[in-house]
């Protein structure tokens, strides 16, 4: 979990030029860091490759419209870490 | 190339859904008003038309990669580099290829070439959404086989 905030952390503060010092596993990627939906394409190209996944964005954004899930729950530094690591043991589950 | 309508595209001529790649032609039409102000005198394309003719290009790979189910909005520009200049009558080459193929998004990669040699390129982001009428999806669908679309490497 630690390794992948920090992963994580590095891409976002190298992506959108924010100090690294300022993203916590308790930042909000949109309400404390001001990510917009572009700049989180590049993170999650990023992330995507760093981790040989893919985001789910659209299942997640379709979730947050529906009022099924909160931003939080995907975009709070340390759930989005957990996500990712979710999807990592996931894949390495599957099925070759 | 319908520069009036913004229908950049003339004709698909290939388009590998395995290996994510496509190419399109488009003539530059040899008249247009765009001409009398780009530039009085000196007729040239502008470059943002030959970044929207890539982005088009790429579109149509998308679009067919989706199966019909998503259109494609151009979200960012990076690496543009227009090489040389295009003026009416030339034949440009495009060709594109899928660089990452994201949840709800799509990097490129797009180039064109006009009697072989290079003319610009630039990687392409582009957003993938549903279908907000089934009128658009109609109307792109109208579009697709005017430009020789390959509906049969969609519906394998």
């Amino acid at each position: 979990m630690s390794s992948t905030f920090d992963t994580v952390a590095n891409i976002i503060s190298e992506t959108c030029d924010i100090e690294r010092e300022k993203i916590t596993p308790e930042s909000h990627a949109i309400d404390d860091l001001g990510i917009d939906s572009l700049d989180f394409l590049d993170i999650a190209f990023a992330i995507d490759k760093a981790f040989g996944i893919k985001l789910p964005l659209e299942q997640w954004t379709q979730e947050v419209n529906d009022g099924k899930a909160t931003t939080e729950q995907y975009f709070l530094l340390k759930n989005l870490s957990a996500r990712i690591d979710e999807l990592v043991a996931a894949k390495g589950a599957a099925p070759a | 190339m319908r520069l009036d309508y913004f229908l950049l595209i003339d004709r698909i001529v290939d388009l590998k859904l395995g290996d994510q790649t496509i190419r399109t032609e488009a003539t530059v039409p040899t008249n247009s008003t765009i001409f009398e102000g780009h530039f009085p005198g000196h007729p040239l394309m502008p470059g943002v038309l030959l970044i929207e003719t890539m982005a088009q290009t790429a579109g149509w790979l998308l679009i067919a990669m989706t199966k019909f189910t998503r259109i494609p909005l151009l979200a960012a520009v990076k690496e543009a580099k227009l090489r040389t200049v295009v003026t009416p009558g030339q034949v440009l080459n495009v060709s594109a290829k899928i660089v990452h193929d994201g949840s709800g998004f799509a990097i490129t990669k797009a180039d064109i070439a006009c009697d072989g040699k290079p003319v610009c390129s630039a990687e392409l982001t582009l957003r993938l959404i549903e279908f907000p009428d089934p009128a658009l999806r109609a109307g792109m669908e109208k579009i697709a086989a005017d430009i020789a679309f390959p509906m049969e490497a969609i519906r394998g």
